[in-house]
């Protein structure tokens, strides 16, 4: 093992197998003061960024009619749980063109998950 | 106790805190170290030692030269050898002698000395960081160093007028680093920012000669001004 794995590969934590188009909900600690909570980030996963203990994913979700977007490092130790709920078929791997759509436009087709 | 250590870049990454915050870091090789020879006040003049970076892959074509002065020592030759100050008050290790990298502490400063990056042979803008003139606009002055001086007096050109030149591979020194990691089984040292040279080139890292204070959060809040 290089030694570059070796520092990246004891960063990496255990998380779900996403892929763009699943939506998911993302459990993020949160730090107001001395207490500690978790927040609830729910949407679809428009891009994944791969790389180690840099990879990163997308989210995107719409709130009150305005588009929100968080970009969340995987491994981060802020992340205390990512659930996925939903897989859509997609065909491509980063759904930017989500971002000009919406309402019914934005619906994708479900995938049910074989297992 | 010695000051210093040799090292090899390996590269950049990023490291997660406790609380989640993201750091750049620059893993480096740090060692095995060997000393190949200690200066003394009465024979050299000053008090210091030479290291030598222990590779896995040992130097195969070593001259007389090297292997002689190896020998003295009893060491088997290294390919980098560099030159460390030992901590005042403290004892000069022997020759032959390790050095790790559990000299320094997580949390601690550091100072990196390397070797930049080679550029080659660049004008003013580039190498420093001139204007230029404008592109387009019938401008017909781009990237040239424009006046380096008045004519008649004093008719030559002052000395140490930047001018374009070769740039880069220059001895650089990045002071104040904190230690973010410290991997002492498998001789890494992980530090928080940037360290000069390309991925593989050999770094000296010491004890920072002129150390931060870590900054402390402001615990009171400033006063309020004004009527309540």
């Amino acid at each position: 093992m290089t030694a570059m794995e070796m520092v990246e590969k004891a960063q990496l934590t255990e998380r779900p197998r996403m892929k763009a188009g699943d939506t998911v909900r993302v459990h993020v600690r949160v730090k107001e003061g001395d207490k500690e909570r978790i927040q609830v980030f729910e949407g679809v996963v428009i891009g994944m960024r791969r790389g180690g203990n840099r990879a990163t994913f997308t989210v995107r979700k719409v709130s009150f009619s305005q588009g929100v977007e968080r970009i969340f490092p995987l491994h981060s130790p802020t992340i205390s749980k990512v659930e996925v709920l939903r897989s859509a078929k997609v065909r491509r791997a980063k759904l930017y063109f989500l971002r000009d759509l919406k309402g019914k436009a934005a619906r994708m087709k479900e995938v049910k998950k074989t297992s | 106790m010695v000051t210093g250590i040799i090292g090899k870049k390996v590269g950049m990454t990023q490291l997660f805190l406790e609380d989640g915050t993201l750091e750049p870091a620059t893993v480096i090789q740090a060692g095995p170290c060997i000393v190949v020879q200690s200066k003394s006040g009465a024979t050299d003049g000053y008090e210091a030692v030479q290291l030598g970076l222990v590779e896995s892959k040992p130097i195969r074509n070593a001259n007389k030269a090297l292997t002689g002065h190896h020998q003295k020592a009893n060491v088997p030759p290294t390919r980098v050898q560099r030159e460390v100050k030992v901590a005042k008050g403290a004892e000069t290790p022997k020759p032959g002698d390790q050095v790790l990298v559990s000299i320094f502490n997580q949390g601690e400063r550091v100072d990196v000395i390397g070797t930049s990056k080679g550029h080659g042979f660049q004008g003013v803008v580039k190498r420093h960081h001139f204007r230029g003139g404008d592109a387009s606009h019938g401008s017909m002055f781009h990237r040239a160093p424009g006046s380096i001086g008045a004519s008649s007096y004093p008719s030559r050109v002052m000395p140490g007028m930047r001018a374009h030149g070769h740039m880069g591979v220059d001895r650089v020194t990045v002071r104040n680093l904190k230690v973010l990691k410290i991997d002492s089984e498998n001789h890494l040292l992980l530090v928080k920012g940037a360290i000069p040279g390309a991925n593989g080139g050999y770094v000296v890292i010491r004890k920072a000669v002129a150390a931060k204070p870590e900054p402390q959060p402001q615990l009171q809040e400033k006063p309020k001004k004004g009527k309540k």
